[in-house]
């Protein structure tokens, strides 16, 4: 294989990933303080209708991330308000909000199903994507990509070295201690349900703006799902999300790349491929089952009630 | 001034009020929702619940699409009652129809009365096998059965496009991705004249009662509800708790296949890329709808139906999209959980003037 073609592969790796990245980031962090939200296929396709339907009506692909954002935003207070208030099961609710979600997308987006418009350009970026082979495949992506890269080196500082990190992992540890030390456990919680909601609408965007610039109903293809095995995957670090989101972005293509090779096998056996991957890596993951339970957050997907402290 | 108190008992009235105030609540919704489109409510509402009742032809058809979501909804019912997140009704029911259909495809010049028997065996086990691969991971590799069997859905919808694309299309039918008719000797027979409601209606109303008797009277359900209620205290009892995930879920998976053979060689008859639109999600829904007890699926699954027929008439009368559908199954489902917070809670009313000394 020539360089020239294992850039190309490279770059689009990163390109199909950034998705999933962006999604993942969020959903760490709303992880990280405790809360499970199987909602992301839900907020993602939101993410994606309004967004479009921003962009669309507006000409503006700045207000289509804009709205795409607020509107992650809006489903995850649905999701917060029903778990953190009402007490309801996390499971169930998440899966309420992405079946709520894949209903809701389709409905609104029906009157726009295949129009085109005219998504984020590629930013060339002078002197760095002249660096022989890597800056093709770093310097040369749209907006969005870059914005990935920055919003992953702030995820990662702000978990990692701030105090908002150190609180947000107190809650996820263990909420009643973070309770008797004055932290508001719901609120930091609502915050984060906020964080992963408006990622969500984010990654959502980057699907209907920049990947395949048009709405398609379930356009997101499981990939909300994908990216909640990737944060177990990656063990609740930042770093780990970002190389395992190429990796699935590279899965995703191993299609285009096989075909480009010369082999014919079915696009629909290909297809699978990001699936059964996510499969396998779960299975070597939690096979080491002390392992998970050491890095997951101790009270991932249990509730907290205010009311039985008192 | 109002207060929420929490029950010291979970209330049995409002375990069985809930769905009914959840529907309400979705009713109310979904009309003040068609009044901002600018439908007029009453005819929207009659479209979407009354009008799929009006005649026999929409009532055959309303248990058409009952059949395969009851199916599945009795399946996951069992499963969560066991504290088993299987998601994977949509990945099995698709591999049921899979199976059963390339057998009905191998059989398709047979006339013995042993054909469609088969045919429906190997859908079942079909599904039987889909849901086998996420219980194994599980028991043994300790993966989430929730992630799990969400990608095994995706798989095996890829699966039934690359059988119709490939090696099950038609040779004679002109490149469609479409397999051939099945023959008579492997298509359910049809119970009435007119209309198409197939024995596999009949087989999904035996397996909710089925699934009661097994849950409520067998030694088997004893341990389905005990690991449900308190896991540490079932495994406290010596209770198997691996024999019972695999028994919960291979039942599951058996039903959910019965439910895509069915729909294959009933009222399909053929295999087609878009089997199911979604059943095995709506299942969910029901399953909760329905209190995850197999006979109130049965009543859930009834009213799913029904918005199903009247999602397909509001397209056609009101030109609202199918897809209105669903969106009010995650309303109905957000209103049912929000509902349930009643279960475990009271509202008190206290008086706000203080008391004399």
């Amino acid at each position: 294989m020539d360089a020239e073609l294992l850039s190309q592969i490279l770059f689009s790796a990163i390109k199909t990933g950034t998705p999933l990245l962006l999604i993942a980031l969020g959903e760490v962090i709303c992880e990280k303080s405790g809360v499970l939200n199987l909602g992301q296929e839900g907020m993602m396709l939101m993410g994606a209708v309004v967004g479009f339907l921003a962009a669309y009506s507006s000409g503006s692909v700045g207000l289509g991330v804009l709205g795409a954002i607020i509107i992650g935003m809006f489903m995850s207070l649905i999701f917060a308000f029903l778990v953190l208030h009402l007490g309801a099961n996390q499971v169930a609710t998440g899966l309420a909000l992405t079946i709520f979600g894949t209903g809701l997308s389709a409905f609104v987006g029906s009157d726009v199903v295949g129009q085109t418009i005219q998504g984020f350009q590629p930013i060339i970026i002078p002197v760095l994507s002249d660096i022989p082979f890597i800056g093709r495949i770093l310097f040369t992506h749209d907006l969005l990509v870059y914005v990935s890269f920055a919003l992953a080196a702030l995820v990662s500082y702000v978990a990692t070295k701030t105090r908002i990190g150190l609180i947000i992992k107190a809650v996820g540890e263990n909420p009643h201690a973070a309770n008797a030390i004055g932290i508001k456990v719901l609120k930091v919680r609502y915050l984060a349900i906020m964080f992963g909601g408006g990622m969500a609408g984010l990654s959502g965007a980057y699907m209907s703006l920049v990947y395949t610039p048009m709405w398609i109903e379930n356009m997101t293809s499981g990939r909300g799902w994908i990216a909640l095995a990737l944060v177990v995957f990656a063990s609740w670090r930042v770093g780990r999300i970002m190389l395992g989101a190429y990796l699935f972005g590279l899965a995703s293509i191993m299609h285009l790349v096989l075909q480009g090779m010369g082999w014919s096998i079915s696009p629909n056996l290909l297809a699978m491929l990001p699936y059964v991957a996510t499969v396998v890596v779960m299975v070597i993951i939690s096979a080491d089952h002390f392992k998970e339970k050491l890095l997951a957050p101790r009270s991932l997907g249990k509730p907290f009630d205010p009311r039985q402290m008192a | 001034m109002i207060r929420i108190q929490a029950r010291v008992e979970q209330s049995t009235l409002m375990k069985i009020a809930s769905p009914i105030l959840a529907i309400i609540l979705t009713l109310i919704f979904s009309s003040v929702l068609f009044s901002t489109l600018g439908k007029d409510p009453i005819q929207a509402m009659h479209v979407l619940l009354i009008a799929p009742l009006s005649d026999l032809y929409n009532i055959g058809e309303m248990f058409v699409k009952m059949g395969p979501l009851l199916l599945c909804a009795v399946g996951l019912s069992l499963c969560y009652r066991a504290n088993l997140w299987n998601i994977g009704a949509e990945g099995q029911l698709l591999m049921g129809a899979l199976g059963g259909g390339a057998a009905a495809l191998a059989l398709i010049d047979s006339t013995s009365i042993f054909a469609l028997p088969i045919a429906i065996l190997c859908g079942v086990v079909s599904g039987m096998v889909w849901a086998a691969f996420p219980t194994y991971l599980k028991l043994k590799f300790n993966s989430n059965l929730i992630l799990t069997t969400i990608m095994f859905n995706y798989i095996a919808l890829y699966l039934l496009l690359w059988a119709v694309h490939g090696p099950l299309r038609d040779p004679d039918g002109y490149g469609f991705p479409e397999s051939a008719l099945f023959s008579d000797a492997v298509t359910l027979p049809v119970l009435f004249e007119d209309g198409r409601i197939h024995l596999g209606i009949v087989l999904a109303i035996i397996s909710a009662f089925a699934a009661w008797i097994l849950l409520n009277k067998s030694h088997i359900g004893f341990q389905i509800r005990v690991f449900g209620e308190d896991e540490p205290a079932a495994r406290y009892a010596g209770f198997n708790g691996k024999k019972l995930s695999w028994t919960v879920m291979l039942i599951a998976g058996g039903l959910a296949g019965l439910a895509g053979v069915a729909e294959v060689t009933g009222p399909i008859g053929q295999l087609i890329p878009s089997i199911s639109p979604g059943y095995g999600y709506s299942a969910i829904i029901v399953a909760y709808l329905g209190r995850l007890h197999p006979l109130g699926a049965l009543l859930s699954a009834t009213f799913m139906a029904v918005l199903y027929m009247g999602g397909d008439l509001a397209q056609i009368e009101i030109g609202v999209p199918t897809a209105v559908v669903g969106m009010f199954q995650g309303v109905l489902l957000f209103f049912l959980l929000a509902c349930d917070f009643f279960i475990r809670y009271r509202l008190t009313f206290i008086s706000n003037q203080p008391i004399q000394e």
